[in-house]
């Protein structure tokens, strides 16, 4: 079985006004199909630019690069049609009913007019939104507008799907029930999942591997309970501890502690 | 070639249904023509413009193509709102046509400006405004590239800034002056000889120009010719930029 993403070397630099910006210096990565990886790094260490990259929003400067089967730099049309990605501000206009915005996005994934107001019906039912179908957008709580934006995402039941902090800003009780629909979108589709955070505890219960990256490189990658042994010192050591220890700074926002989710 | 077109339609369509829905800002948009229509009009009625036509047939092409240069200038805005909520960037992961995303936005826009049109016309029938249809069908299709033209460009800008404090000035600096310069509410005829040369170097005078020989009847005549030639070179080149900008995966 193919590898759902494969980089070898992939590059970004930005040029500015004082000279050429390293944001991802050669990342070598494979994501095997079905798995949920969890993409960790402090602020500015090319998470951001990798995933833009990965989802087709940005050209890659240097590497090879095969997402969902397809080459990204060859075919990107063919790796938008196999991919889903939620972006950390969402993508629906506040002003635009949600149902619109569904059926709209079914029409942009080729469906016809019956088959994308099927679509919407049932992804509204599959992600709790029936309800809200005629609302605006703008009306929905944090927790609504996340769901809406992963029903977006997965209007052509994409086999990989990326999500940028998809917890960062909900309550707890909304944070519970999108880990459950992570969980359950493997479970039932097989479906592999892309995600960054700045929780730990978020990326240790959710996220089968971890990737930590650091300077536009990757740093360290395995599953929580290796990084902590060989980097935290021991088995019981935190993931704040081996974060520390890789990056020399601690994940997330200095004040911020995730709330608790099961 | 037929995913663009269905995709336009598509993206035409959402973009439609939002402006029907805030039917309001169509009025709003052509309040300041229609302003200058019922102020400003009445004042030149018994005055000797030097043009061909009357008063009327001088100052309604002007003032379409102040709605036209107004309108399709600040299409870019709602660009802005829409990559601020990133509405842009999920629709280019989907596999949408990137042109479309651009086509889809002109098709609103000309239809728009085309109803605004339609309505500041018929306030202007009422004041006593008489031209014949053939003309004013040939000045709707300038005024149509004309503002295929100017919003194409506007959402090239949009595409390339990041906020509305970046935006907004450019298209005010640029608006004011060009709408003196190209004779909009008096014909350049007027003006002193320096004048009348800075004004042709601003192209939109020479679709006021071709507008108002479509009102008063004269199809055969250079202006006519010229100010289309214009309006359609600017069409031509504006939607290569802005196809260009939209293509572009990192913009």
């Amino acid at each position: 079985m193919p590898a759902a993403i494969h980089t070898a070397g992939l590059t970004r630099t930005f040029r500015t006004k004082n000279g050429t910006v390293e944001a991802v210096r050669g990342i070598d990565l494979t994501v095997p199909q079905g798995e949920i990886i969890g993409f960790l790094g402090p602020n500015g260490a090319g998470k951001t630019t990798t995933l833009r990259m990965l989802t087709t929003l940005l050209t890659p400067t240097a590497g090879k690069v095969t997402v969902a089967g397809r080459d990204l730099i060859t075919d990107p049309g063919g790796v938008r049609e196999r991919i889903g990605y939620v972006a950390q501000s969402g993508g629906t206009d506040p002003a635009v009913s949600v149902r619109e915005e569904l059926t709209t996005q079914g029409r942009l994934y080729r469906l016809g007019k019956t088959e994308a107001a099927r679509r919407t019906e049932e992804l509204a039912g599959e992600l709790d939104l029936t309800g809200l179908l005629d609302r605006p957008c703008g009306a929905l709580s944090g927790g609504q507008r996340r769901r809406l934006d992963i029903a977006m995402a997965l209007t052509h039941a994409p086999g990989l799907l990326f999500l940028d902090e998809p917890t960062t800003g909900l309550d707890p009780a909304s944070r519970a029930g999108l880990w459950q629909l992570v969980r359950r979108l493997r479970e039932k589709h097989g479906t592999t999942v892309f995600l960054t955070t700045h929780y730990l505890d978020e990326a240790d219960a959710l996220a089968d591997r971890l990737v930590i990256v650091d300077g536009g490189r990757i740093v360290a990658q395995g599953t929580s309970a290796e990084l902590k042994q060989l980097h935290g010192g021991s088995p019981d050591a935190t993931l704040q501890d081996t974060f520390i220890a890789l990056t020399g700074r601690r994940a997330g926002r200095e004040t911020e502690n995730a709330p608790v989710a099961v | 070639m037929s995913h663009l077109l269905t995709d336009t339609g598509i993206v035409a369509g959402r973009y439609i249904r939002q402006t029907l829905a805030a039917r309001a800002g169509l009025l709003f948009g052509a309040l300041q023509p229609l302003v200058f229509l019922v102020f400003f009009g009445p004042l030149l009625q018994d005055v000797d413009l030097g043009g061909r036509g009357d008063s009327w047939q001088t100052l309604v092409p002007g003032l379409l193509v102040q709605l036209c240069l107004f309108s399709s200038t600040f299409a870019g805005f709602t660009l802005l709102i829409e990559k601020h909520h990133g509405v842009v960037e999920r629709m280019r992961v989907t596999p949408v046509s990137r042109l479309a995303l651009l086509l889809g936005r002109l098709v609103r826009d000309v239809l728009q400006l085309f109803a605004q049109s339609l309505l500041l016309l018929v306030a202007a029938l009422a004041f006593g405004l008489r031209a014949p249809v053939a003309g004013v069908l040939i000045a709707f299709g300038l005024l149509g590239l004309l503002a295929a033209a100017l919003a194409s460009l506007s959402y090239a800008l949009a595409m390339r800034v990041s906020s509305p404090q970046e935006f907004a000035p450019v298209i005010s600096s640029l608006n004011m002056p060009a709408t003196l310069l190209s004779g909009i509410l008096l014909p350049m005829t007027l003006a002193p000889g320096w004048l009348d040369a800075v004004s042709r170097c601003v192209p939109f005078r020479y679709v006021v120009d071709g507008v108002r020989d479509a009102f008063t009847g004269h199809y055969a005549g250079g202006p006519l010719a010229l100010g289309a030639a214009v309006a359609a070179a600017l069409a031509a080149l504006a939607l290569g930029l802005g196809t260009q900008v939209f293509r572009k995966a990192n913009a």
